[in-house]
């Protein structure tokens, strides 16, 4: 077996890539939600001055992209690899800002897992020896989703309970062979899971089943167990799906339910008429490269698992009646300081 | 772990069902009966001040849908009609003032993309299966009706 192999879907990264600087930007209603503190810029509206909601969408990812370069002292020239994708066809946010950006670029469709897809390859690739420094992101947009997905915005259908909102915003980070920073040391590679489900007003529940899938590998493959982690996070599960998730990993003989929690469920508050929550890139981008790296750095978390999971699916595949393929990607994350006891 | 089979979707189902929420369907079902019925009377304002200023009812009956689709329109435009159809579901679909934002959201959102590739093609790509099946349900009922009263009167 390879020797850089776990079992069999985790990589362990030996040479520990460590995140060197991370940034988020957020639209006005990602801003309005409860960790509006930890974001670095949030917009005054969600089209930025731009044309249209595509533009916009790009430059909150190149923004991103730069100024996670800038906060590691580095200057774009310095990034070997950029990694990034996002929600539209042929990813166009992520290509337009690697033609802007100029750096080598690998453009990455995961559906919502794209930002643990960018980091798992991210951290490869550096800890291959392939890349000194590749800069990971991931860019969604509730308007340029909407219209591509689902209706025109000012269409007046009304949303199920189990329907999510797509975040706008984009997270990027730094990953780099030694340097200071939370450091990536394992990733487990999702199989694409299809329960056989065909609705795309619940998501959250056609994707369980897939971040169950990844978890329970992770855990066989490394050995480790739940106490391990402070947090076990899901992307974009939601209400519905955290539920079902949890129910199933207990069933599998793992209780997370102390330390687990979704990005779609801390992105909004309750009040902010979201249904059953967040989803998109930027939901688990966001709250990863603004809220959890900042709070590794203060101490508040050792060690975290980030499950990205994406929903492989079109307009056009639902509306020829086929189900929805799934997947999810694990990310394993250790705060610096239990990098130096360890 | 690929595809499931048949009996592990429908077991998947039956747990997802038990962990969705309710929809709220008499919430819906009052606010869709009260937001239609909010829109009806004002068309039946319109329709009664047309009739008093001695307009032939066929006429004033095509000014208030005209009137109505303004209306609607209007609402997409300044950003309340897909508020409105939220909180009141079908109340805010069916009437005439649904069927002008279902035209109106598409040809706004639309208007980037250029006006014949934009708003041209994409402006009735919701009302267009309204049109298609209304104007064949009308023929096939009019095919009806001539079978059974007979002639074209």
């Amino acid at each position: 077996m390879a020797e850089n192999r776990l079992g069999q879907q985790t990589l362990v990264f030996r040479s520990e890539p460590a995140l060197l600087a991370s940034a988020a930007i957020v639209g006005p209603k990602e801003g309005q939600g409860p960790l509006a503190e930890f974001y670095d810029v949030v917009t005054e509206d969600s089209l930025l001055g731009e044309k249209s909601w595509e533009l916009a969408e790009a430059r909150m990812l190149r923004e991103a992209a730069e100024l996670a370069v800038k906060k590691a002292d580095l200057r774009l020239s310095d990034i070997d690899l950029f990694l990034a994708g996002d929600l539209l066809n042929q990813i166009t946010s992520a290509g337009f800002v690697a033609r802007d950006v100029n750096i080598p670029f690998l453009g990455l469709y995961g559906a919502c897992s794209t930002m643990a897809e960018s980091l798992t390859l991210a951290a490869t690739l550096v800890d291959g020896g392939f890349a000194d420094r590749a800069l990971a992101a991931a860019s969604s947009h509730f308007d340029t989703a909407e219209r591509q997905y689902r209706f025109p915005l000012e269409f007046g259908a009304q949303r199920n309970p189990s329907a999510q909102r797509t975040a706008t915003g984009a997270g990027a980070a730094v990953v780099a062979a030694g340097g200071k920073g939370p450091t990536i040391t394992h990733a487990t590679v999702g199989r694409v899971v299809d329960m056989g489900l065909k609705d795309p007003n619940d998501l959250g529940g056609a994707m369980a089943p897939a971040a169950v899938d990844t978890i329970s590998q992770h855990f066989r493959d490394t050995g480790f167990k739940p106490e391990d982690y402070d947090l076990i996070l899901t992307g974009d599960l939601a209400k519905v799906g955290k539920a079902v998730c949890e129910e199933l990993l207990k069933r599998a003989g793992l209780d997370i339910a102390d330390r687990y929690n979704d990005c779609g469920l801390m992105l909004y508050d309750h009040g902010q008429d979201t249904h059953a929550g967040g989803s998109g890139c930027a939901c688990s981008g966001v709250v990863l490269c603004g809220y959890l790296l900042r709070e590794m750095l203060a101490g508040k978390y050792r060690r975290l698992l980030l499950v990205g999971t994406g929903a492989l699916f079109s307009p056009g595949t639902y509306q020829q009646n086929r189900t929805i393929p799934c997947i999810a990607h694990a990310v394993s994350i250790m705060a610096p300081d239990v990098v130096e006891e360890a | 772990m690929g595809k499931a089979s048949q009996k592990a979707t429908q077991k998947y189902k039956q747990l997802l069902k038990q962990k969705t929420p309710a929809k709220p369907l008499l919430r819906n079902a009052l606010a869709a009966f009260f937001v239609g019925g909010l829109i009806a009377a004002v068309g039946q304002v319109f329709l009664e001040y047309y009739l008093s200023r001695g307009m032939p009812r066929v006429d004033a009956v095509s000014l208030t849908a005209g009137t109505m689709v303004a209306i609607g329109a209007f609402l997409t435009g300044i950003g309340v009609y897909d508020k409105l159809g939220q909180f009141g579901g079908m109340g805010a679909a069916l009437p005439i003032t649904g069927f002008a934002n279902s035209i109106t959201a598409p040809a706004m959102e639309f208007k980037r993309e250029g006006w014949v590739m934009g708003v041209g093609t994409r402006m009735f790509v919701i009302a267009g299966p309204v049109i298609v099946f209304g104007t064949v349900t009308a023929f096939l009922v009019a095919l009806m009706r001539m079978a059974v009263r007979g002639g074209m009167q």
